[in-house]
C-alpha cells in the first residue's frame, strides 16, 4: 500500500532524511508526526503560566500527584498556595512500603512491613509507560532516577491450574507455539488457494514469506522441530562452547488443540497494550520517590493530618473546614480565593461541597474499583537463582492472578521481595474481605503451585486492599461511557471558585499521568480566569 | 478488555490482572479452608453468609459496624435504613457513591440471599424478605 502523502518515488525514510538535513531535527520530528510515524503526547512541555496572579491565594485539597503538581506550578507562577492533606505523608496513591513502615487499614488492622533494608513493594502505581510524558518530565525536572520496568519476560511463566497438569509453561514456548501454529495453518490454506478471494496472487507470495518469518516456519512452511522454531521457543540443549557445543533442537512443541484449550494464549498479550508497551520505567528505589521529590519542593505548604469535612463558597472566597485527625479539637477553617480539590470522588461524594447540582451529580457518579496487592519477602531470590527469571510478570488463573518479580537488584545475595498477587474484580473483593495476614497466607499457598520454593523460602509479607485504604476507599475511579457522556464535562468545570483535578478527572484513569494532565489542565484554566 | 468488566473505559490498568482465563462455570476451590475464590468476573458464592463474608465485610467490616477514615462506610448493624428490603437491594445492584454497583457480578438470587442475610443478622431482625422478581425490577 502506498501512503498518499509520501511521494511515490521516494521512501518515507529518504524524505525524512531530506527534511531533517535541510531543516533540522525539530522540523523532521513534526514531519514524522504528520506522517503518522509518531503520536505526540498530549503533554506540551513544562507549563508556562504567564501573567501576574496579583497575590491570589489557592487552597489545594490532597497532596497526591495532582495536588502537588498544582502546588509546584502555581507557586512558581506567583500564587500563594496551601495544601490540606488527610494523611501524615505526601504522595497519596504514589506510595512505597519499606521495611520498618507500618500501615493501618480501615477496621484498625495494622501491618508492620518486615522487609529487609532496601527492599520494598509498591502497593499502588508501579510502572510508567514511555508515553506518559507529563509524569516523566516531572521525574526529569525533579531529579527522580528511573530504571527499566519489565512488562514482558519471555522466560517468565504462564500458568493455568487446568492445563498441562497444572505445570507452568514458559512465556517463550507458548508465544512461539501459538504464533507458529497459526502461521503454518494460514500458509497451508494460502497454498491450497483458499485465500484467492482475499489476497491477490502476487501478495500471496509475500504473505507466505511473512508467515515464515512471523511464525518461525521451516522451508516447507511447517512449524516443526528444527533451527527455526528453536530460535524462538528455545532448545532442548542450547548452543554452547567447546566439545559440548552442538545444540539439540527442542521437540516438545505444544500441539495446537492443547494450546487452544489451555487458554494460555490469553496470558501472552498484555505487553501489546498501548499502556504496557516497552519501554516502561520505574523510579529507582520505589514509586514513592516521585512523591518524595515533590515533597522536597512543596512540603512546606502541606498541612498533614487535616481531614477536610466541608467546602463552602461565597462570592469572593472559599472556606474549607477540616479537623486535625491526631490532635482532634474543634473543626478549623482556612480560606482562599480559589480551591483546587483533588480528593478522590469516593470520599468527596461524602463531603459537604458547595457546588452546583451538575457538578455534585458528577461527583456522585463514579464508583471505585477494588484491587489488592500482596508483597512477599523470600529468603533468597530463587526465581533468579533457580529459574533465571529476571524481572517481569508470570500470569496465572489462580486467584493471585500474577507474580511479578523485582526489576532491580538482580543477583543480589540475601532476601528478595516479589509481588505475590495483584487482583481486580471478584478476587480483589474476596481478598479485601480477609484479614491481612490471611491474604498473605493465601498468596503464599497459591504461589507455591507455580514456584514450589515458596514452601521453604517464604519469610514475611504485607497485603494492601484498596477499599480498606482510609484515604481513598478504593483503587481508581471507574467511568462507563454513559457516565462520561453525562458527567465528565460537568466534573471538570470551574464551579464558582472551586475546581477539581486528579486521576478521576482524566481519560487516563488509574494512571498517574491522568493526575498530572488533569492538574495541568485545571490550573491552566484557573490561571486564565484569574488573570483575565 | 480482558477483565470483561461491564464498563468499557476503565483504563488499561485493569487489563493487567483478572479474567485472563475466565470460565464462568469454574470456581477456585480453596486449598485449606472453605473460602471460595471466583474464577471469572462474576461472584460464585451462593449463600447470604458466604456473599457477606466475601464481599460486604471488605468495607462494612466483619461485625457490620462500618468504618471511618477520610470518609465513611456506614454500619449495616442495627441500621433502620434496612427497614425496606428494596433500599439495600438498590444499593447492591446500582451502587451509590463509595459503594460500587454489583448488579453485573451478582444474579438476582445472590442479591436476594445477601440482602436477606444482612436484614436478619447483626442486630437486624426483619422477617419480611426480598424476592428475585423485585431484584430484577431494580436492574437498569
Ligand atoms: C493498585 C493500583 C495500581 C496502580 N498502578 C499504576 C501504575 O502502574 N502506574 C501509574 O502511573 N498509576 C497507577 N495507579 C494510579 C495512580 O496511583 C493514580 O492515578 C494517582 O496516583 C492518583 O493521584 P491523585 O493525585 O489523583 O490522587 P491521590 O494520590 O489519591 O491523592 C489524593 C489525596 O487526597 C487525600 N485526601 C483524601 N481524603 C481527604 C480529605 N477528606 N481531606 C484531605 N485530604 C484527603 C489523600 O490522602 C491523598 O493524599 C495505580 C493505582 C492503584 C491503586
Amino acid at each position: 500500500m502506498k501512503h498518499s502523502d509520501a511521494p511515490a518515488s521516494m521512501s518515507r525514510r529518504e524524505l525524512l532524511t531530506l527534511i531533517g538535513s535541510v531543516a533540522g531535527g525539530a522540523v523532521s520530528y513534526r514531519a514524522m508526526a504528520g506522517m503518522g510515524l509518531t503520536t505526540p503526547s498530549n503533554y506540551q512541555g513544562p507549563i508556562k503560566l504567564e501573567g501576574n496572579p496579583k497575590g491570589a491565594t489557592v487552597l489545594i485539597l490532597g497532596a497526591g500527584i495532582a495536588g502537588m503538581v498544582a502546588a509546584y506550578e502555581l507557586r512558581n507562577a506567583g500564587y500563594k498556595v496551601q495544601i490540606l492533606e488527610y494523611n501524615n505523608r505526601a504522595g497519596g496513591r504514589n506510595w512505597t512500603l519499606r521495611g520498618g513502615d507500618s500501615y493501618t487499614e480501615l477496621g484498625g488492622f495494622t501491618q508492620k512491613c518486615e522487609f529487609d533494608k532496601g527492599l520494598y513493594i509498591n502497593p499502588g502505581p508501579w510502572r510508567i509507560p514511555h508515553h506518559h510524558q507529563g509524569l516523566l518530565d516531572y521525574c526529569r525536572r525533579l531529579g527522580v532516577a528511573l530504571e527499566p520496568y519489565v512488562q514482558v519476560n519471555y522466560n517468565a511463566m504462564v500458568h493455568s491450574s487446568r492445563a498441562f497438569g497444572g505445570q507452568p509453561r514458559r512465556f517463550r514456548e507458548v508465544q512461539s507455539d501459538y504464533q507458529g501454529h497459526i502461521a503454518e495453518m494460514l500458509a497451508k490454506v494460502t497454498q491450497q488457494n483458499k485465500l484467492d478471494e482475499h489476497v491477490t496472487k502476487e501478495d500471496q507470495e509475500m504473505l507466505l514469506e511473512s508467515l515464515k518469518d512471523w511464525g518461525a516456519l521451516d522451508k516447507n512452511y511447517a512449524y516443526a522441530p528444527g533451527r527455526e522454531s528453536s530460535d524462538r521457543r528455545g532448545f532442548e540443549r542450547p548452543p554452547a562452547g567447546g566439545l559440548s557445543a552442538v545444540p539439540i533442537h527442542s521437540k516438545n512443541i505444544i500441539p495446537f488443540d492443547q494450546l487452544l484449550q489451555s487458554r494460555l494464549w490469553a496470558a501472552i498479550g498484555a505487553g501489546q497494550n498501548y499502556e504496557m508497551q516497552t519501554m516502561l520505567f520505574q523510579p529507582v528505589g520505589g514509586m514513592g520517590r516521585i512523591g518524595d521529590a515533590f515533597k522536597r519542593e512543596v512540603g512546606d505548604l502541606i498541612h498533614y493530618n487535616a481531614k477536610v469535612t466541608q467546602i463552602k463558597q461565597e462570592t469572593k472566597k472559599v472556606t474549607v473546614t477540616y479537623v486535625d485527625t491526631v490532635k482532634g479539637g474543634a473543626p478549623q477553617t482556612m480560606t482562599a480565593d480559589w480551591c483546587l480539590c483533588t480528593i478522590p470522588l469516593s470520599i468527596l461524594s461524602q463531603i459537604d461541597v458547595d457546588v452546583g447540582p451538575k457538578m455534585q451529580a458528577a461527583i456522585n457518579a463514579v464508583p471505585y474499583a477494588a484491587s489488592t496487592k500482596v508483597g512477599l519477602q523470600f529468603k533468597r531470590r530463587f526465581w533468579e537463582q533457580d529459574e533465571h527469571i529476571y524481572g517481569g510478570i508470570t500470569y496465572t488463573d489462580l486467584p493471585i492472578r500474577v507474580i511479578a518479580y523485582p526489576n532491580t537488584g538482580y543477583h543480589e545475595a540475601g532476601k528478595g521481595v516479589l509481588l505475590g498477587g495483584y487482583m481486580f474484580g471478584p478476587n480483589a473483593f474476596e481478598f479485601t474481605s480477609l484479614p491481612p495476614a490471611e491474604r498473605v497466607r493465601k498468596a503464599v499457598e497459591y504461589g507455591a503451585q507455580i514456584h514450589p520454593q515458596y514452601k521453604t523460602e517464604f519469610d514475611n509479607g504485607i497485603a494492601v486492599s484498596w477499599h480498606r485504604v482510609p484515604w481513598t476507599l478504593g483503587c481508581l475511579g471507574v467511568w462507563t461511557d454513559q457516565a462520561r457522556a453525562e458527567h465528565y464535562e460537568n466534573l471538570c468545570q470551574i464551579d464558582g471558585r472551586v475546581l477539581l483535578a486528579g486521576e478521576h478527572a482524566s481519560y487516563i484513569p488509574g494512571w498517574q499521568e491522568g493526575a498530572v494532565l488533569s492538574s495541568i489542565d485545571a490550573i491552566t484554566r484557573l490561571h486564565k480566569r484569574v488573570t483575565a | 478488555m480482558m477483565l470483561r468488566l461491564k464498563f468499557s473505559a476503565a483504563g488499561a490498568i485493569l487489563t493487567l490482572a483478572a479474567g485472563l482465563f475466565s470460565s464462568p462455570t469454574w470456581a477456585q476451590a480453596d486449598l485449606t479452608s472453605g473460602t471460595l475464590f471466583s474464577n471469572g468476573n462474576k461472584f460464585e458464592e451462593k449463600t447470604g453468609k458466604a456473599l457477606y463474608e466475601s464481599i460486604c465485610q471488605g468495607c462494612h467490616m466483619p461485625d457490620a459496624k462500618g468504618a471511618t477514615g477520610a470518609a465513611t462506610y456506614p454500619a449495616l448493624a442495627s441500621n433502620p435504613r434496612l427497614a425496606s428490603p428494596l433500599y439495600p437491594a438498590l444499593k447492591v445492584v446500582q451502587g451509590s457513591r463509595a459503594m460500587p454497583p454489583f448488579g453485573g457480578q451478582l444474579d438476582d438470587e445472590q442479591v436476594v440471599e445477601v440482602v436477606n442475610y444482612v436484614r436478619s443478622h447483626f442486630g437486624n431482625a426483619y422477617v419480611d424478605t426480598l424476592t428475585a422478581a423485585e431484584v430484577k425490577a431494580l436492574r437498569p
